[in-house]
């Protein structure tokens, strides 16, 4: 065949390959959207909801989940710096790093309904800590911590030697060099890394089920005393996320209208987390721009 | 005979097994220009890398012998590097300038050696652009991105930026190899004004060059200092024949 011809039908493979994704993604967003906007209305979004009765809300599930990713990352994030920062930097080449490497990139791919036992047996009951909001955030750093720490590797990984060297040339240390030398140039794909592990909390069901629990107590959001039981801040009540809510009253929801509750909560966290990933994408700009003075 | 800023005794670097540099012994005069010339792959760079230690970041890679700045064996373990780094400045063949605006590129440096006060940055700043005769290309947009210069103009606030923390000698690894022309005369005039003050080590890879801006001139062959001598005498009576075929263009 010429070449010319393999040419266009690769070409064209690769086209229409990219034209399917897009479909099945628009198709998704869309069903998604279509089944579940009609339902969202301020009221959905604020009020608790019911567990007989018809016209339940999702607030507390929805603010669940962005207190927990507040925490998880929280956790994660100064971990997984240090961590990648230390495997890039640091770490010497021997067979020590490369076992790291190794459990590293095991955890990441690791069940997350093991991941939710686990946090069973050793976090909730082991240390105590219950089902509790706390549990649920370092369930998920066990499992984000993987990727965070991968990420800030590779980003650092692919900062020009050059940088590093103009750095350590002017006589300045290797940990100033790599903080305020390094970082910065890494942060764009950092931030990046970030959102995805982020998305991950968001969407995050089995691994919750054993630790953040099922349920949430009555909310009392007038109380931010974060020790109070009845408080939203209180990392130490049990707490059931959108993604949690969505899935148990699909399998056992009683109200009447829980088919339509569930479409509206799907519909909700989809637009979480895109919300959330512009933010993020448009808060790690600004710190760039902030920290290179570049346009 | 001027006073020697910086001197290596039997001087010897390997890539784990490979020996780049082989018992190197050489004196640079203070405030001249040395030029290192020879074929890719003959150790120049690996030797000016190894004189401000900037070797120590690649793994497996090993000195041997001695170098000498005034009292202190650079080399030695016990040896600062840190501090070391400070007295001798660095500038390498494609310009990497900081992510960070020009201001910052400069000031970064003496502010991490204890410079706080704004009006000390600025008069540093100022003064480390004026020499680079850069001042006046960029003085009405300082805090802008520094990635926002031309190839030349990064290249001269590299230069600024290595002497905003004040060393005594300037390392260059083919500074002028990645820009026009233009630019590279702009660089070999800055050479010849910066000499006054600091002792300049250069490598580079073009001969006429090395004629123009050096006042001595060392050939490396394969690791080995062939001949190292005045400028003037390397490049029009060489007593070695390796380093004649060189400069002749016989081979290289």
């Amino acid at each position: 065949m010429k070449a010319k011809t393999v040419d266009r039908i690769a070409t064209g493979v690769i086209v229409a390959i990219a034209v399917l994704i897009l479909a099945v993604l628009a198709g998704l967003l869309g069903y998604l959207l279509v089944r579940g906007l009609r339902h969202i209305s301020f009221d959905f979004l604020t009020s608790p909801p019911q567990t007989i009765k018809a016209g339940g809300g999702i607030g507390p599930q929805l603010f669940n989940s962005l207190f927990l990713l507040v925490l998880t990352m929280i956790i994660t994030i100064p971990l997984g710096l240090g961590a990648g920062i230390y495997m890039s930097e640091y770490a010497k080449e021997n067979r020590f790093t490369a076992f790291v490497r190794l459990i590293v990139e095991v955890l990441s791919s690791f069940p997350s309904i093991v991941i939710g036992l686990f946090g069973l047996l050793v976090i909730v009951n082991r240390f105590g800590l219950g089902f509790s909001l706390l549990s649920g955030a370092l369930a998920l750093t066990v499992f984000n911590l993987p990727m965070m720490v991968r990420i800030t590797e590779q980003s650092l990984r692919s900062v020009p030697r050059e940088q590093k060297e103009a750095g350590l040339a002017l006589g300045i240390s290797r940990w100033r060099t790599i903080t305020q030398v390094m970082l910065p140039v890494a942060l764009p794909s950092i931030v990046t890394g970030t959102i995805l592990a982020a998305g991950r909390v968001f969407g995050e069901a089995a691994a919750l089920l054993f630790t953040a629990g099922m349920s949430s107590p009555r909310l009392d959001f007038t109380d931010w005393n974060p020790l109070s039981p009845t408080s939203p801040l209180n990392p130490l009540r049990p707490a059931e996320t959108l993604a949690v809510h969505i899935w148990k009253i699909n399998s056992e929801g009683l109200a009447p209208d829980a088919p339509e509750i569930a479409a509206g909560a799907s519909a909700v966290l989809v637009i979480t987390v895109l919300l959330f990933n512009l933010g993020a994408r448009w808060f790690g700009r600004l710190l760039y721009r902030k920290l290179t003075a570049s346009k | 005979m001027s006073e020697i800023a910086l001197y290596t005794k039997d001087l010897s670097v390997y890539y784990g097994e490979k020996q780049a540099v082989k018992r190197v012994s050489m004196a640079f005069p203070s405030r001249q220009v040395i030029a290192l010339i020879g074929p890719s792959g003959c150790g120049k760079s690996t030797f000016l890398r190894s004189l401000n230690r900037m070797n120590d970041l690649i793994a497996g890679a090993r000195i041997e012998g001695e170098i000498w700045i005034g009292n202190d064996n650079i080399c030695d373990p016990q040896t600062d590097v840190v501090q070391l780094r400070q007295k001798i400045g660095m500038v390498w063949q494609r310009p990497n300038p900081f992510h960070k605006s020009i201001y910052e590129n400069i000031a970064f440096g003496p502010r991490y050696h204890g410079v706080r006060k704004r009006a000390e940055l600025d008069e540093i700043v100022e003064t480390t652009l004026r020499k680079t005769a850069l001042w006046d290309e960029v003085k009405d947009r300082l805090h802008q991105s520094a990635l926002s210069l031309s190839g030349g103009q990064q290249q001269r606030l590299c230069i600024a930026r290595s002497l905003a923390v004040k060393p005594s000698i300037l390392l260059m690894d083919e500074p002028a190899s990645a820009l026009d022309p233009i630019s590279t005369s702009k660089i070999e005039e800055l050479i010849a004004e910066l000499k006054k003050e600091y002792t300049i080590i250069i490598v580079t890879h073009n001969m006429h060059q090395a004629a123009r801006i050096s006042d001595k001139t060392g050939f490396f062959l394969l690791g080995d200092l062939i001949e190292y001598d005045d400028t003037q005498k390397i490049f029009t009576n060489p007593s070695k024949k390796s380093t004649d075929d060189y400069i002749s263009g016989r081979f290289g």
